[in-house]
């Protein structure tokens, strides 16, 4: 029995009452509040708005036998760097992860409810959705948000997974209405995302191994930094490195930061003597 | 609650439905749980490896349940519902062992006293802590009163005579294959000295929260891994199974079938792995001599689980 924050003191029965095991669907009844975007906007919050976190260009590629999934670190607030070391890349269960583009704070939200909705079905499953699912599920989420996005409050993730039955890494992509929309070889999303997507377009080739892939994307959102202002570069005097993952058969894996380091070296110092970054062969 | 004709008196009516329960629990079997070095093991005779009686609640905190399977599913569904939103509305490291088993209390205390027909299960929920010292074990009842118990419990229908084993062999800093065996022998102390089939691995469901593990610390032991801590927990028994597997059954069996020989079977065994019960009765007199490095059969290096 536990009092929600309405003060209302919630019985048993909204607990031990049979339902479909989602946690966002028990929420909805339960504690709608709780949920991303529940809150009423005004009539006009673009004002508002504009003193919002924006989160900017992720990027994800498969690579042979799973997926990298990437994001720089950097936060906007209209023309001002919010943040320097956003972590916009989040685990959501053993064998997926999203990133986020856009509003900071849902984006963060829906990270977080999503990583629950997965284990929450699993724990009361006793098995782990398919990835098409996952990916059903999340579509669901960011539809739940269409009202928001309809008055700028506009988050869209970006999804990727190992497929266990499979044995290969996938790609979903979402627009604010929903999806998902599979994606094959790479995506990115967000304001960056143009330059990435041109960049990985040259540089990506199937069957890269994972480390190559790492570098690409690393590349790639060099690219994304290099020609807008929202996407930040790699930051070598306060250390901050784009977070990368690996999603293969061993599970999700967040590259720690000394590797990440290493990698950002490496792109920078090959832009020191070219500064567009490696070119492809003409034909 | 509709009465016959005349009057019940509370205190009667109250009797009766804490005898029915008590009945209801009893049909099932006695399960245990533990600390070991690594963390908090749970073993529960089940021959079904679909239907669950231990079960993963959050990140470090695990169920396990005796009694009616549908009761205590709900109750498991509930308390895991419970858990996600406490952890989603503030954060992970705010859902516990403590607030779950109270909140399990008072629901199981109110269906007690509310309803017609009180539930019939006994759960345990136990949490895993940073060290050993904060492990926390917490046994509930079908009536909602909690008992926190240290280092070890027994529940379900003969948990006295299981937990009088468990107490004997029970001490600080085993190693996960010596609190295994501990289980074992303390679980074929129940049946009453009727038929106790022998434990093995497909009758068992093992699980442990492991205390070295980041996030979700619940890890199921089953097949291959079961079987070979099984043989590292009763390495007499495992010899006579790998020997001759018709001849060790039937010598289980031939065993069950006098009134006390389930226990002495279980005994005989043990007394194979004699530095192991040695240990386990020499610190059990010491009663609190925590610090005595296990000096049982040898552990597996770490927890011994396979990680990912």
């Amino acid at each position: 029995m536990g009092t929600h924050s309405d003060g209302v003191r919630r019985g048993t029965a909204d607990f031990m009452t049979a339902r479909i095991p989602s946690f966002t669907d028990f929420l909805t009844s339960y504690a709608p509040d709780l949920l991303p975007g529940s809150a009423e906007l005004g009539p006009d919050p673009s004002e508002a708005i504009k003193g919002l976190r924006h989160a900017t260009t992720i990027v994800a590629a498969e690579c042979e036998g799973g997926v990298v999934l990437a994001g720089d670190r950097r936060a906007t607030m209209g023309n001002v760097i919010a943040q320097r070391d956003v972590e916009k890349i989040h685990r959501s269960d053993e064998f997926s992860a999203m990133g986020f583009a856009g509003t900071g704070s849902l984006g963060l939200e829906f990270a977080r409810l999503f990583q629950v909705e997965l284990e929450h079905y699993e724990k009361m499953e006793g098995r782990t959705l398919s990835l098409e699912g996952k990916a059903n599920r999340l579509a669901n989420m960011v539809r739940g948000n269409i009202g928001g996005a309809m008055q700028g409050l506009v988050v869209i993730p970006l999804f990727a997974g190992y497929d266990e039955d499979a044995g290969t890494g996938r790609i979903f992509s979402y627009d604010v209405v929903g999806g998902p929309y599979e994606e094959h070889r790479y995506a990115s999303i967000g304001s960056g995302s143009v330059y990435a997507k041109s960049s990985l377009k040259k540089l990506f080739r199937d069957g890269m191994s994972s480390e190559d892939v790492v570098l690409a994307v690393v590349q790639a959102l060099y690219d994304a930094a290099d020609d807008d202002s929202a996407t930040g570069g790699p930051d070598l005097t306060r250390q901050i490195f784009p977070v990368v993952s690996t999603i293969t058969a061993d599970g999700f894996h967040r590259l720690p930061d000394s590797e990440t380091a290493e990698i950002a070296q490496q792109v920078v110092s090959g832009r020191l003597g070219a500064p567009d970054g490696p070119s492809a062969p003409l034909s | 609650m509709t009465m016959p004709f005349g009057y019940v008196s509370p205190e009667q009516a109250m009797r009766d439905k804490a005898d029915y329960a008590r009945k209801g629990v009893a049909r099932g079997r006695s399960c245990v749980t533990l600390q070991y070095e690594g963390g908090i093991l749970m073993v529960a005779p089940n021959a079904s490896s679909a239907l669950h009686k231990i079960s993963e609640l959050y990140d470090r905190i695990a169920f396990a349940a005796v009694g009616r399977y549908n009761e205590y599913e709900n109750l498991r569904k509930a308390g895991v519902t419970y858990a996600d939103v406490t952890g989603y509305q503030f954060d992970r490291a705010d859902v516990t062992a403590r607030g779950i088993a109270n909140w399990y209390a008072q629901n199981l205390g109110e269906i007690f006293t509310a309803s017609l027909k009180p539930f019939e299960v006994e759960i345990v929920v136990a949490e895993v802590g940073a060290t050993p010292d904060s492990d926390q074990i917490y046994r509930i009842t079908f009536d909602g009163s909690v008992s926190d118990e240290p280092g070890f419990v027994a529940f379900g229908g003969e948990a006295d005579e299981v937990a009088e084993v468990l107490k004997e062999r029970f001490s600080d800093g085993m190693s996960l294959s010596e609190a295994l065996g501990a289980a074992l022998e303390a679980l074929a102390a129940q049946g009453n000295g009727q038929s106790a089939p022998e434990l093995t691995a497909d009758k068992l469901e093992v699980a442990v929260l492991d205390r070295a593990r980041a996030h979700r610390t619940f890890r199921r032991l089953r097949g291959a891994r079961l079987a070979e801590l099984l043989a590292e927990a009763r390495p007499e028994a495992e010899k006579e199974d790998s020997g001759e597997d018709s001849s060790g059954d039937s010598g289980s069996s031939g065993d069950s079938g006098s009134s006390k020989s389930s226990g002495s079977g279980a005994k005989s065994s043990s007394s194979g792995s004699k530095s192991a019960s040695g240990k386990g009765k020499a610190s059990g007199k010491s009663s609190g001599s925590d610090d005595d490095p296990p000096t049982g059969p040898p552990a597996p290096s770490g927890d011994g689980i396979p990680k990912k």
